[in-house]
């Protein structure tokens, strides 16, 4: 039973990290436009200012 | 809020909108026409090119560009400007429209992310339990497992379940049972009861299953919300486009671009070739031929001069026109109709949606339920935990996770696979007012028919003539001349486009060609007789040859007729509903097969019409796309419109069909129908569910793996009847 006390963080942390991933990718905007998102992989250089 | 709006906006630029936030604003503007990544693009460089922006981001899906650009030296006009010579009407739209919703549809968004990350994990550590109990798991590995569950439920229970919390809480307030109220109850209750059972170290605990309907529960809201923030952003962005600038006369002769809203009576407008009058007014200087379709429905252009009415929306085909604004805004003809439309929909507001109506009589028997579960226990002499714990159960099966999800499920695939056959659906109710459809009535022009003139069949012009009335035609953008070009592309002759052709305005073309002076116009200025009465005709004559006659008409859609045999197959009786006049519209009605018309219609008679035959018991579908049938549109039982409509009209349909076909009426109301169908099979699935599980509930037989299982099931059972919907094939039958 000792496994379970480095197992349950890992499994937990894991998680965490799907849902931080899940969260920042919806406040970085990357589901604001799905239709454009596909278009925009086909276009050769991205218009607009470079950061 | 500029920062916000950025952010919102800009996506992945939001740390460059943020960090110049102080010196730069965002102008949010709606786009029309933007339909594919190199329209993107084109709309991107083009705001981008104007001196002074920063950065612009067009938004495919919403239909807008946002435009970052210093706080001084750029306006609006000259972003949309921009973007009309690019060739996209944009319009700026205020801070408030839609973002609110925009905002609520993430927060709504990133609660199911909570709720499912604490799901899942939780059913991790439940399901150890549930295996490991019957073998070697000693009960303080599993009171751990249990304090674990908590440690992750309590939060999450709290972050994402207030939008439930607040919606019961507003209910009660209001001494009214909503779907929420069980829902909060049930949650509340289980979490309570589970924590008092970890601490004594008993088996009854139930966080996985509160957390987990929690979860299914904001998925089927967040569908639900995020179809309405759709619908709401498309309106938006239409009434944005609706209100644009004029050109103004200044009373010392210089002109002045000036907001629609800023325009007042009195005030002298010009309005060039192919431009939309902003005001209602007098003409004051200048001929031409005006198209009023946006407000009477006739296709045929109305010739104008110093004195006539002109209506707000209405084109001017040829010429400046120079007008005196006696009505402006809020007081036109357009804003007036749009007002009669707002009150018909407000009347059709009162439909009351099929989940709601189930709601109604589920909630008080869900509590009713509980509470006899409770008292059941209680009285039969066992304690009160005992009662409590068969009565969470009871909660925890009939909350109404299958039941929330039954609807939004289906209505994502109906509507899905409606925009794959061209139709897009706006109201989210609106499909199932189509569902309830017996009658179809149909506006004439530009809904049966293509609404633009077209050569009249069955006519003798030699190639050779056409051919060079259509050099000449090639000119101008009045739409006889574009027919006559349409005509000689459709006969396979090749069109050389003349030089040196002249717009006579309000008389037709004229170029000084080897034979003397040519000219393509009216029959008068062409030296022939005046046309039969009745007739629309243009004259094409060539030095001193002989005027030779084009005559037009509004050719039907080239499936209105197999649509309408359809519909009358399938048992819909159908009308035809016109402002045009009785000899057009009987002949229409002649070709597309339908017995019932009336001509002469205006909007009001429209409506009384409609409501003479709901007053029937019918329920009709109002198929139109002028401006003029947009408070029809708003007061039948549902409503369609082609995509070529006014923008106000599509604001009133249902739904918009794309396309130049009408066939989408009869698979709208095919998969409307299906939709309904797949609706109430999954309420049977959610309610067969409750009637197998609830007894066992009572009884006090349901586990905590049982509630879980159960409820999981139902949901997926739900979700995969409703998927079925996309691929199912579907005919309108009677």
């Amino acid at each position: 039973m000792t496994a379970l006390a480095w197992l349950i963080p890992c499994a937990l942390l894991l998680g965490l990290l799907g849902l931080a991933a899940f969260l920042w990718s919806l406040n970085s905007g990357q589901f604001e436009d799905l239709e454009g998102a596909g278009w925009r992989a086909l276009q050769d250089e991205e218009p607009g200012p470079h950061k | 809020m500029a920062q916000a709006l950025t952010e919102l906006a800009l996506g992945d630029h939001a740390d460059a909108g943020t960090s110049r936030a102080a010196r730069c604003v965002t102008t949010i503007l709606a786009v029309e026409g933007m339909h594919c990544g190199g329209c993107m693009r084109k709309v991107e460089r083009a705001l981008t090119a104007v001196p002074g922006v920063v950065a612009a981001r067009a938004n495919l899906s919403a239909r807008r560009v946002a435009a970052v650009h210093g706080a001084s030296g750029v306006n609006t006009t000259d972003l949309v400007e921009a973007l009309d010579r690019a060739g996209f009407k944009a319009a700026e739209l205020a801070d408030d429209a839609a973002q609110p919703a925009k905002a609520a549809d993430q927060a709504l968004l990133e609660r199911v992310g909570v709720a499912g990350f604490a799901a899942a994990n939780i059913m991790l550590l439940s399901v150890s339990v549930w295996s490991g109990a019957a073998g070697d798991m000693t009960p303080s590995v599993q009171s751990l497992f249990h304090w674990l569950s908590a440690l992750i439920a309590l939060p999450v229970l709290g972050y994402a379940g207030q939008p439930f919390f607040h919606s019961a809480a507003q209910a009660l307030r209001s001494r009214r049972l909503n779907m929420d109220v069980p829902i909060s109850l049930g949650v509340t209750l289980a979490t309570a009861m589970s924590l008092y059972q970890t601490a004594r170290g008993s088996e009854q605990v139930y966080f996985d299953a509160a957390v987990t309907l929690l979860f299914f529960l904001l998925v089927g809201r967040f569908l639900d919300q995020r179809m309405r923030t759709r619908a709401a952003g498309a309106a938006a962005n239409l009434l944005g486009l609706r209100g644009s600038a004029a050109t103004v006369i200044e009373p010392d002769g210089t002109t002045m671009r000036h907001a629609a809203r800023a325009l007042r009576p009195g005030m002298r407008v010009l309005t060039v070739a192919g431009e939309r009058f902003a005001v209602d007014g007098r003409v004051v200087e200048g001929h031409g031929e005006v198209d009023a379709s946006l407000i009477t429905g006739e296709t045929m252009p109305v010739s104008v001069r110093p004195g006539t009415l002109i209506y707000a929306g209405t084109v001017n085909l040829s010429g400046s026109l120079v007008t005196e604004a006696t009505a402006t805004d809020q007081h036109t003809l357009l804003a007036e109709i749009a007002r009669l439309m707002a009150a018909a929909e407000q009347a059709r507001g009162r439909y009351v949606r099929l989940a709601d109506r189930a709601a109604r009589f589920y909630a008080p028997a869900v509590h009713i339920l509980g509470l006899a579960t409770f008292l059941g226990w209680l009285l039969t002499g066992h304690g009160w935990e005992t009662a409590l714990t068969a009565a969470i159960a009871v909660l925890i099966i009939t909350c109404p996770c299958a039941l929330a999800l039954a609807v939004p499920a289906v209505q994502v695939a109906a509507t899905s696979r409606l925009f794959a056959k061209g139709v897009l659906v706006k109201a989210p109710d609106g499909l199932e007012r189509l569902a309830e459809v017996d009658t179809v009535v149909f506006d004439k022009t530009g809904t049966l028919t293509l609404g633009e003139p077209s050569l009249a069949a069955g006519q003798r012009v030699s190639d050779d003539i056409l051919a060079k009335a259509a050099s000449l035609a090639a000119a101008s953008r009045h739409p006889y001349a574009r027919a006559v070009v349409r005509a000689a592309e459709a006969a396979g002759l090749a069109i050389r486009p003349a030089a040196g052709v002249l717009e006579v305005p309000g008389f037709g073309l004229e170029r000084i060609g080897p034979e003397g002076p040519e000219r393509l116009g009216s029959a008068a200025w062409c030296g022939a007789g005046a046309p039969h009465a009745g007739m629309t005709a243009v004259c094409y004559r060539a030095g001193d040859g002989t005027a030779v006659a084009f005559s037009f008409e509004d050719r039907l859609r080239s499936d209105a007729a197999d649509v309408v045999s359809r519909l009358h197959q399938a048992g819909f009786q159908t009308e035809l509903l016109s402002g045009d006049r009785p000899a057009v519209v009987e002949a229409a009605a002649a070709h597309a097969g339908i017995r019932r018309w009336t001509a002469g219609a205006a909007p009001g008679a429209k409506i009384a019409r409609l409501e003479a035959l709901a007053a029937e018991g019918r329920k009709v579908l109002m198929v139109g796309d002028g401006l003029n049938d947009a408070p029809a549109l708003a007061a039948g039982h549902a409503s369609l419109s082609p995509s070529s409509a006014a923008d106000i009209t599509q604001t009133a349909a249902d739904a918009i069909l794309q396309g130049a076909r009408l066939a989408p009426v009869l698979e709208a109301i095919a998969v409307a129908r299906a939709a309904h169908r797949m609706a109430l099979q999954n309420f049977a699935i959610a309610i067969g569910y409750n009637l197998l599980f609830v007894p066992l509930a009572m009884a006090g037989l349901v586990t905590p793996l049982l509630a879980a299982i159960a409820m999981s099931a139902s949901s997926v059972a739900v979700t995969a009847n409703a998927i079925r919907l996309r691929t199912m094939h579907l005919e309108l039958a009677r």
